[in-house]
């Protein structure tokens, strides 16, 4: 087989699994639904609309919940002792890697579209206008946190104490592409010119791409046993 | 060492504006270094223990990321002490001050991954997590500096602006720092290795005595 049916069979696998329990997308949303609501009980009245700080809230309730689900999406294997079938198939470690990113990429997008929807309505947040470029940032910082997050998932599966371990080792290293999302969402956000978003811009894709290769060239260690 | 407090404390004269609470500065600016060169050795190191699969240079990262978190909170401890009555204020959020907490909780994490993590595996994983907080470092670095573009640099600057005696001490004390940093890392390893040689032993004793 080449490359891409054994990348679509994985995703494929991953995909129908999600699709029978709904587990993952179900929990994920109401995570981040809670999110938004818990802060919104911190501020009470004294929140205003202020793209810098909602920008902070919306990112938080993403990076969070997306953490619940990149968890998963390893330990899900361990679990059901299918991890091992899942190292032992005729691919090469990276493609089991591009795969999981992706799934988990796919899920956690899908709860980004229906958090901001939820956000967008409680925070009183005009997104509409701004759509394709919020779109644009939203893709790319959760192409970064997801890819750290899927190693770390992958590293953390083997241990013990999977999600607290999960979250001590990702927050840390996502603080860049955090700091970067939230910065370019509350200058989208308040209306300002697009330029401004410009380096940001460039954190967000030089770190997509640094950790794609130090991915690529780290993932076979990790699932050797 | 003695040679190097001798100098810090009466050597060095007084900075004017500063006064005795300047002195942290010769052991803050060193230690500074010392925890991003040993941050910097497990890089290598684990890159190193990834390509020759020895189990040497796992230790030598793990030995230098215990010893560089030592003095990452000398570093964090130091720099507030000094930054009260200077800055009026514990902690601001500063690119460099930001970035080397960061870079403290990322090795702290480096630790707790190893205590957590089976012994089989225990090596690649955090060779792996060890590049990868060190290849983060000067992109955290970049982007909080772009957060934060108005302060200015206040450490790096002030360096240039010594007295002769102050630099003879300065330099002093970074000798004396550099030399307690390599021998902690080394018994550090040595006691490491002794470890392991304990652990081959009782395996040899167990054996022996199901022999028996």
């Amino acid at each position: 087989m080449k490359f891409f049916p054994k990348l679509g069979a994985i995703i494929w696998k991953d995909f129908i699994s999600e699709l029978r329990t709904k587990e993952m997308v179900l929990f994920m949303c109401l995570f981040s639904f809670l999110i938004l609501i818990i802060f919104n009980f911190a501020f009470g009245s004294s929140l205003k609309f202020e793209p810098g700080m909602v920008a902070g809230i919306l990112w938080v309730a993403f990076v969070f919940s997306g953490l619940t689900g990149m968890g998963r999406s390893f330990s899900m294997e361990r679990d059901r002792g299918t991890y091992q079938g899942l190292i032992l198939c005729p691919v090469s470690p990276w493609t089991i890697f591009l795969a999981k990113l992706i799934g988990v990429f796919l899920f956690t997008t899908v709860m980004e579209i229906i958090t901001i929807f939820i956000f967008s309505i409680l925070y009183n947040a005009t997104v509409l206008p701004f759509l394709v470029p919020l779109a644009l940032i939203t893709i790319l910082g959760t192409l970064g946190f997801t890819a750290i997050g899927t190693i770390f998932s992958a590293i953390s599966a083997t241990t013990k104490a999977r999600d607290v371990l999960l979250s001590i080792l990702f927050f840390p290293i996502s603080v860049p592409v955090i700091i970067a999302s939230v910065k370019s969402t509350g200058i989208i956000l308040s209306g300002k010119s697009l330029s401004m978003v410009f380096p940001w811009l460039k954190i967000l894709v030089g770190f997509d791409l640094i950790f794609l290769l130090v991915s690529y060239l780290t993932f076979a260690y990790i699932t050797e046993e | 060492m003695l040679l190097a407090l001798y100098t810090i404390f009466i050597y060095a004269p007084l900075e004017k504006t500063m006064g005795v609470i300047q002195k942290i500065f010769y052991i803050h600016v060193p230690s500074a270094f010392l925890a991003y060169l040993a941050f910097f050795i497990t890089f290598v190191a684990s890159i190193l223990y990834l390509y020759r699969k020895d189990s040497k240079w796992d230790t030598v990262a793990h030995c230098a990321v215990e010893t560089g978190v030592v003095f990452c909170t000398i570093v964090l401890i130091t720099g507030p002490i000094w930054a009260k009555p200077i800055w009026n204020v514990w902690w601001t959020w500063d690119p460099r001050l930001t970035t080397t907490l960061i870079l403290w909780f990322t090795y702290v994490a480096y630790l707790m991954l190893r205590r957590t993590v089976k012994e089989n595996q225990r090596a690649n994983l955090s060779a792996v997590f060890g590049i990868i907080g060190f290849i983060n470092v000067p992109i955290t670095f970049f982007s909080i500096r772009l957060w934060r573009t108005i302060h200015p640099v206040v450490i790096s600057s002030r360096g240039f602006n010594m007295s002769g005696p102050m630099k003879v001490s300065l330099l002093i004390a970074f000798l004396a720092f550099c030399f307690l940093f390599f021998c902690i890392l080394m018994s550090r390893i040595r006691l490491e290795r002794s470890k392991m040689r304990v652990e081959e032993l009782n395996e040899i004793i167990g054996v022996m005595n199901i022999k028996k």
